[in-house]
C-alpha cells in the first residue's frame, strides 16, 4: 500500500480487498473484554480536524486508540484569513512532534496534498473540500460487502482468513449533490474498483461537467433508478445550495430526489439504503426510510472504527515505505 | 533611461532575425549599420561584442506586466520588475494597474513612470485602470492620464472585468479622443464565482469549483460587437480558450479594431497539472486543456492573436505554500517568456525567429503606441534589441531569477535558449546574460 | 533424529536416500507418522487433564488450526464428548511488526463461552524460538483469564530464545539455524508431511 491514503485512487483491487478483509477481522474486537489490541503502542496519531466534525474525529480517535497509538487532537479551526500560514506552520509543529499519521479534514481541496510535502509521516484523508474522503467509501463498501453476505466470515482451509469477495455485479445508486460531494467522489472510485455498478442520480445543476468521463452512468429520474438498484446511497443535500440556484426549492428537491416509504417499497427486496450522515431528515430521506431495517445508518457508524482501525494498521502497523 | 551611455558598439555576426549572419552597428541611441558597413558606421571607438550564433531580435515589447509598485513591494518593486523584464529581454514593459492604490490617477501612473526611468533597466509604460479603484461603478479620468507625463494610452481594469455593459461601451468611446485602447480581462464575474480553475474532466475530478470556457468567451463576444459598434479599439489580455479564438478570428474577419494577446504559459500548459494541488500552477485565467492550448498556438500562428504578453504575476511565498483555495492567482514569466515561446512556436515550427519578432516586439509596440520600439532592425532604427543564444537547454532556476519573486510553473523544466544581452537605446541592459 | 522415508512403498524399501514429496527438502515426517503423532498427543492431553473437560484447543494459524481441529476430532472419539476448539491469530501481538511491511491477518475465532477458567492449550506445527507463543500469551491474555494454558506443537526444533516449553510434542526435530522445517497438511497443502530444507530453498521458511 501507499504511504499516504488520500484518494480512492490509492488503493488498488488488492489493496481495497486487504483493507476490508482486515476490518472483518479487526472489527471481532468489540466482541473482546479488552477491546485492545498492542500493534500500534508507541506510534503517535495527529487529529488534524480544520472543519468540525466529532463524528469522523472520535471515529479516528477510538480506531487509533485501539491500536494503543498516542492520539493528539488539533482543532484547527484557522480559516484561509491567515493565507494558509496555519497550515503549513502547523505541520511544521506536527513533525517537530513526531506524529506517525496525521489524519486530516480541511475545507480545501488538496490541503492533505500540500500536507503530505510538509510531514515525513503518512497522511490520512478524513475530507478535504470536494475532493475526496476515502475511509469513508472504504467503510461504505464494507458495510455493502456484509449485508450482502461477502464478507470473509467463512472458514478458509486451515483456519486463516478467507479472502473476502468483491462488490461484482452489484448494483450502488448514489442520489444527491454529487458535485459538491467527496463522499460521491470517493464512493465512485472504490466501488468501481471492487466491481460494482455506479448510478448517480441528481439534477443536473448539481453534477460535475464532465461526469460522463466518471466510470459510472447517470441519470436524472430517481423512480427508474430505484428498481435496478441493490444499494441506494442518499447524500445530504445543503440547503443553501438553493439560494445559489442549483435547485428552486427544499419542496422540489425532496419529492424529486428524496427518498421516501413509497419509494423504498419500489426498491428490489434485499436492497439497502445507506447514508454518511448527518441526515437531513424528512428532506433527502424520510424518518420512516432512516430507521427501517433496510437502513444501514447505524452500522456504517460502528464500521468505520473497523475500517480505520484497519487503515491505520496496514499504513502503520509494519515496516516503513512501501511494500 | 534615454541617455545611450555614450558608446558605440559593433555586434558581430549575429543573426537579425534568425537570417545571415550580419554585423549590427550600434552608434548615438540608433542602429548605424548592418552588414558589412556596420563597422565602419559604428566607428573605430565602438566596443567589439562577439555574437555568433545568436540571433538578434527588437527588443521585446510586454504589454501585461505587474510591477506591484506601489503597495506589494514585498511581491515586486519596479526596480526588481525592471531587472528581470531586461534579463528577458525586453526593452518596454507595460505595467497594470492594480497598484495599492490603484493606477487610476495622473499622479499614481507618474509615479510609477518615475520610478521606471530612475530604475532604467527597460522603459515603463503604466497603463491605467479604466475605473476608478477598479470598482467597475465609475471611469477613471482616463484623460488626465492619458495627458500626464505617462502618455497613457493603453487602459484596463485587470485583475477584474469591466463587466458592467454600460461603462464598458462609455470606456471603449471615450478613449477614441486620444487614440486609446481599452484592454478587457474578460471573466463574467457571476459565472465564476469562486472559481478556482478550469471547468472541466480535471476540475470535477479534483473537487476545485471551474472556471468555464464561457465566462471569457461570452465577454470577448459582448465587447468585440460593442467596440464595432462604436467603432472604437479593444485589446483582449490573456486570451486562454479556443472558442475565444474563433470569435476573434471573426471580429477580425469583419475588418473590427481588435487585438489580443496569450500568455506563455498558456502555450505551454495544461489543467492537468493541477492534480498535484501545487498552487504554483493557478493563476487566472486558469491553465486550459491541450485542444485549448493547440487553438491558440495556432492563432498565434497565424496572427489571429497579435502577440505574446506574460502576465508577469509575482507573488511571495507565503501566497503561494498553501493548500490551493487559500493561495493567489498567477505566475511569474518574464524571465522565461522568449524561451517558453521558444518551445512552443519556434521548435514546433509554428513561427520562425521574423515571426516572434512580430509577435513580441513589433505587434506589441504597435497596440501600446509605442514609437521608440519594435522597429526593424535596420539603420536609423532605435538601437533596442535582444540577443538570444537559441542553442542551450537548461532546466528554470527560478532562485537564480531577479524577480522577487519564485513562482513560475517552469521551476524545474527544462526550456531551450537563453537571452545573452539587452540594449536599450544603445546601451546595454543586460550583458553576458547577466544586468550590466 | 530425522532419518529419511522413501517416498513410495516400492516392496523392499531398501533405498534411504531422501525422495521429496513436493519441492526441496527430505521428508522426516510423513502422513503416518504424523497420524500417529497426533494421536499419542491426543491422549496425553486426556491423560493430563484428567478427561479433557473443560479443555479448549485454540490452533495457531496457519495450520496449528487443522492440527488443533484433528486433536479435538480424536479426544471426541475417545472420550465421547465434543472438545471446543477454535483459532487464535498472533499477528498485532508479534514483536517483529516492524521488521516488515504489515502483514495480512488471521482469523481468531474463540469458542462463544469463551476462555475464563478453561484449560487452554495452544496448538503450533512448529516451536522455534517461542515468539510466536509468546505473542499467543498477550493475545489470551487479552481475551479472559484461563485457568491454564499449554502447549502442543508438532514439531520442536530447537534454538529457543524465551523461556518457553512444549507441554505435548510430536516429534523433537533438532536443527541447525540455516536449515528450514516445512510442515505440509492435507487441509492447507493438500498433503501431510514434514519436510527438512535449507533455507534458500523452495521449502522457504519462517522464524517460529
Amino acid at each position: 500500500m501507499n504511504r499516504h491514503l488520500i484518494s480512492a485512487a490509492d488503493l488498488s483491487r488488492d489493496d481495497a480487498l486487504r483493507v476490508l478483509d482486515t476490518a472483518d477481522e479487526l472489527a471481532r474486537i468489540s466482541d473482546r473484554p479488552i477491546k485492545k489490541l498492542p500493534t500500534l503502542r508507541g506510534r503517535t496519531v495527529v487529529n488534524l480536524f480544520f472543519e468540525d466534525s466529532t463524528r469522523t474525529r472520535i471515529s479516528f480517535e477510538a480506531a487509533a486508540k485501539r491500536l494503543s497509538a498516542d492520539v493528539i487532537n488539533f482543532s484547527a479551526k484557522g480559516s484561509s484569513v491567515a493565507k494558509g500560514e496555519s497550515l503549513k506552520d502547523t505541520a511544521l509543529t506536527l513533525e517537530a512532534m513526531g506524529a506517525d499519521a496525521v489524519v486530516i479534514r480541511h475545507n480545501a481541496s488538496g490541503a492533505p496534498h500540500r500536507l503530505a510535502e510538509w510531514v515525513r509521516g503518512s497522511v490520512i484523508n478524513a475530507g478535504d473540500g470536494a475532493h475526496e474522503h476515502p475511509t469513508q467509501a472504504l467503510l461504505d463498501a464494507f458495510t455493502i460487502r456484509r449485508r450482502f453476505g461477502r464478507s470473509s466470515d467463512g472458514q478458509g482451509p486451515g483456519g486463516q482468513a478467507g479472502r473476502g469477495g468483491t462488490l461484482d455485479g452489484l448494483r450502488v445508486t448514489i442520489v444527491g449533490d454529487i458535485l459538491h460531494s467527496r463522499v460521491a467522489r470517493s464512493n465512485v472510485i472504490l466501488l468501481h474498483t471492487l466491481g460494482a455498478e455506479v448510478l448517480l442520480v441528481a439534477p443536473p445543476t448539481l453534477l460535475p461537467v464532465a461526469v460522463d468521463t466518471w466510470p459510472c452512468s447517470i441519470d436524472y429520474d430517481l423512480d427508474a433508478a430505484l428498481p435496478k438498484s441493490d444499494v441506494v446511497m442518499m447524500l445530504r443535500i445543503q440547503l443553501e445550495r438553493m439560494n445559489a440556484a442549483f435547485f428552486p426549492s427544499v419542496r422540489e428537491y425532496s419529492r424529486r430526489y428524496g427518498l421516501d416509504c413509497a419509494r423504498m417499497a419500489q426498491l428490489p427486496e434485499r436492497a439497502i439504503v445507506m447514508h454518511p450522515g448527518p441526515m437531513n431528515r424528512g428532506v433527502e430521506i424520510a424518518a420512516g426510510v432512516a430507521d427501517s431495517p433496510r437502513s444501514t445508518v447505524v452500522e456504517q457508524v460502528a464500521n468505520g472504527v473497523s475500517v480505520r482501525m484497519a487503515v491505520l494498521y496496514l499504513l502503520l502497523g509494519g515496516a516503513e515505505g512501501d511494500q | 533611461m534615454s541617455a545611450n551611455g555614450g558608446g558605440a558598439w559593433l555586434i558581430r555576426g549575429a543573426r537579425p532575425l534568425g537570417g545571415e549572419p550580419a554585423d549590427i552597428g550600434v552608434r548615438d541611441g540608433l542602429v548605424a549599420g548592418v552588414g558589412p558597413g556596420a563597422a565602419a558606421e559604428a566607428g573605430p571607438g565602438a566596443q567589439v561584442l562577439d555574437a555568433a550564433g545568436l540571433i538578434a531580435l527588437p527588443g521585446l515589447v510586454d504589454l501585461h506586466t505587474h510591477l506591484r509598485e506601489p503597495g506589494r513591494e514585498d511581491a515586486e518593486t519596479v526596480e526588481t520588475g525592471t531587472m528581470a523584464a531586461a534579463l528577458g529581454g525586453f526593452t518596454a514593459v507595460h505595467a497594470m494597474a492594480n497598484t495599492e492604490p490603484v493606477a487610476d490617477t495622473a499622479g499614481v501612473v507618474e509615479q510609477i513612470w518615475r520610478l521606471g526611468r530612475q530604475a532604467g533597466h527597460c522603459d515603463v509604460l503604466p497603463v491605467g485602470a479604466v475605473t476608478s479603484g477598479l470598482a467597475g461603478q465609475q471611469l477613471a479620468e482616463l484623460g488626465a492620464m492619458a495627458d500626464s507625463a505617462a502618455r497613457v494610452r493603453i487602459f484596463s481594469d485587470d485583475g477584474r472585468c469591466v463587466s458592467d455593459a454600460v461603462l464598458m461601451r462609455r470606456a471603449l468611446e471615450y478613449v477614441k479622443a486620444f487614440d486609446g485602447v481599452i484592454a478587457q480581462h474578460a471573466q463574467e464575474p457571476r459565472l465564476t464565482e469562486g472559481a478556482q480553475m478550469n471547468e472541466g474532466e480535471m476540475s470535477g475530478r479534483l473537487g476545485l469549483t471551474g472556471w468555464p470556457a464561457v465566462a471569457e468567451e461570452a465577454v470577448i463576444a459582448r465587447d468585440c460587437l460593442l467596440a464595432a459598434h462604436v467603432g472604437s479599439a479593444l485589446h483582449l489580455c490573456h486570451v486562454s480558450t479556443a472558442g475565444s479564438v474563433e470569435i476573434i478570428r471573426w471580429a477580425k474577419s469583419k475588418g473590427w479594431r481588435v487585438t489580443a494577446e496569450v500568455t506563455p504559459h498558456h502555450l505551454l500548459l495544461t489543467d492537468d497539472l493541477v492534480a498535484s494541488y501545487d498552487p504554483v500552477y493557478k493563476v487566472n485565467p486558469p491553465l486550459r486543456t491541450a485542444a485549448d492550448v493547440a487553438a491558440l498556438r495556432g492563432a498565434l500562428a497565424d496572427g489571429t492573436i497579435d502577440c505574446v504578453a506574460t502576465d508577469h504575476a509575482p507573488h511571495p511565498l507565503e501566497y503561494k505554500e498553501t493548500e490551493w483555495a487559500a493561495a493567489a492567482f498567477g505566475m511569474t514569466g518574464l524571465e522565461t517568456a522568449l524561451r517558453a515561446v521558444h518551445e512552443a512556436m519556434v521548435e514546433t515550427g509554428l513561427l520562425d525567429w521574423a515571426g516572434v519578432a512580430d509577435r513580441m516586439s513589433a505587434r506589441p509596440a504597435a497596440i501600446g503606441r509605442l514609437s521608440g520600439h519594435g522597429q526593424p532592425l535596420a539603420p536609423g532604427s532605435a538601437a533596442s534589441l535582444t540577443l538570444y543564444d537559441p542553442g542551450p537547454r537548461e532546466a528554470v532556476d527560478p532562485a537564480s531569477h531577479a524577480s522577487r519573486s519564485r513562482n513560475t510553473p517552469f521551476a524545474g523544466r527544462v526550456l531551450p535558449g537563453r537571452v545573452v544581452a539587452t540594449f536599450l537605446r544603445g546601451r546595454p541592459t543586460v550583458l553576458d546574460g547577466k544586468l550590466a | 533424529m530425522a532419518h529419511a522415508q522413501p517416498a513410495g512403498r516400492s516392496g523392499s524399501g531398501k533405498d534411504t536416500t531422501a525422495r521429496p514429496v513436493s519441492g526441496d527438502g527430505k521428508i522426516v515426517l510423513e502422513q503416518a507418522e504424523i497420524a500417529r503423532a497426533l494421536t499419542r498427543i491426543g491422549h496425553e492431553i486426556i491423560e493430563r487433564t484428567r478427561g479433557a473437560r473443560q479443555v479448549i484447543l485454540l490452533g495457531i494459524p496457519t495450520r496449528g488450526v487443522p492440527l488443533a481441529a484433528r486433536l479435538a476430532a480424536g479426544i471426541h472419539q475417545v472420550e465421547g464428548h465434543p472438545v471446543p476448539h477454535g483459532s487464535l491469530d498472533i499477528t498485532m501481538y508479534r514483536d517483529d511488526l516492524r521488521l516488515r511491511p504489515a502483514r495480512a491477518l488471521g482469523r481468531t475465532q474463540v469458542p462463544p463461552d469463551g476462555i475464563d477458567g478453561q484449560i487452554v492449550v495452544l496448538v503450533d506445527d512448529v516451536l522455534y524460538s517461542g515468539r510466536t507463543v509468546r505473542a499467543a500469551l498477550d493475545a489470551l491474555n487479552d481475551l479472559g483469564r484461563p485457568r491454564a494454558v499449554q502447549l502442543a506443537v508438532l514439531v520442536d526444533r530447537g534454538h529457543r530464545e524465551l523461556p518457553i516449553r512444549p507441554d505435548y510434542v510430536g516429534k523433537n526435530l533438532p536443527t541447525a539455524q540455516h536449515e528450514v522445517v516445512r510442515v505440509l497438511l492435507t487441509e492447507v497443502d493438500g498433503e501431510d508431511a514434514v519436510l527438512l530444507g535449507v533455507a534458500g530453498d523452495a521449502t522457504g521458511g519462517r522464524s517460529r
